[in-house]
């Protein structure tokens, strides 16, 4: 990596390797909870970009638009965490091989 | 090198490292393990947040990610029992296509992004603005402001419903 003066194209750099491990978190772990945990990854890619983004074009609405991804966020684990101990409860595995019941 | 930019540097490397050891820890495959990488990496996002002069963002991203989210993690983690999955193996077939595949879409969008010629002629604003930031929630995005606390109150009623022992 070339040290230049850090600008926009280096935040977005940083959010697209960050989206990318949680495309590969979600491709490679078979654990329900660990990829739950790299959608977060990935939802924090994108409120990074949108920061930077609203920081170097001077406009607040990326940052608005940060503080509602991050409640909407906080209501999806709480409604995903519920499903998973649900489903826990119901078959006694968190994991995803073992959840075929709608397989053809 | 401005202060600015070592600091940048150092959070974004551990931003990403704390995140790829949340993905594929070498050592353990302890969803705990994860969970507490996973913390690190937001509070360093939170160091990138104040970099970019949105505090307000950094705070609420450490109280409510690393605080209220993680805490619901580990709760469940806890609550279930989880100790098989250090026993599973990866599929080889299924990590090789998820490297390569995501390795791909790594590198179409860097490319994309440092062909663009986006960081040409932006100057960022002086100052942070937590104060303009809230003027701006609650006038021009009051609306959404309300119906994201609907949104909660839902969340929260889906949650109680999920959770009972017998659905009636």
């Amino acid at each position: 990596m070339h040290l230049t003066p850090v600008g926009l194209e280096h935040y977005l750099i940083v959010s697209a390797a960050l989206f990318c491990l949680g495309v590969l978190g979600v491709i490679m772990r078979r654990n329900l909870i660990v990829m739950y945990m790299s959608l977060e990854l990935m939802l924090n890619a994108a409120n990074l970009a949108l920061v930077a983004f609203s920081r170097f074009n001077n406009n607040l609405n990326g940052q608005v638009m940060v503080f509602f991804i991050i409640t909407v966020a906080a209501a999806e684990v709480a409604v995903g965490l519920a499903l998973i101990v649900a489903l826990f409860r119901k078959r006694q595995t968190a994991h995803v091989e073992d959840l075929t019941s709608m397989k053809l | 090198m401005a202060i600015q930019d070592i600091f940048f540097y150092l959070f974004a490397a551990l931003t990403l490292i704390c995140a790829f050891l949340v993905v594929a820890n070498p050592f353990t495959r302890n969803p705990v393990t994860s969970a507490m990488f996973l913390v690190l990496s937001i509070i360093s996002m939170a160091g990138l947040f104040v970099l970019l002069h949105a505090f307000f963002l950094a705070a609420v991203q450490i109280l409510v990610y690393a605080g209220a989210v993680m805490v619901l993690f580990l709760f469940v983690i806890m609550l279930l029992d989880l100790k098989e999955e250090a026993r599973r193996h990866y599929k080889t077939f299924g990590v090789v296509t998820g490297v390569v595949s995501v390795g791909a879409l790594l590198a179409i969008a860097v490319r994309a992004i440092t062909t663009s010629g986006l960081s040409t002629g932006v100057q960022p604003q002086a100052e942070g603005a937590t104060n303009a930031l809230g003027k701006l929630l609650f006038t021009q995005y009051l609306l959404p402001f309300e119906i994201v606390s609907v949104l909660l109150l839902v969340a929260m009623v889906g949650v109680i419903l999920l959770s009972k022992k017998d659905l009636k």
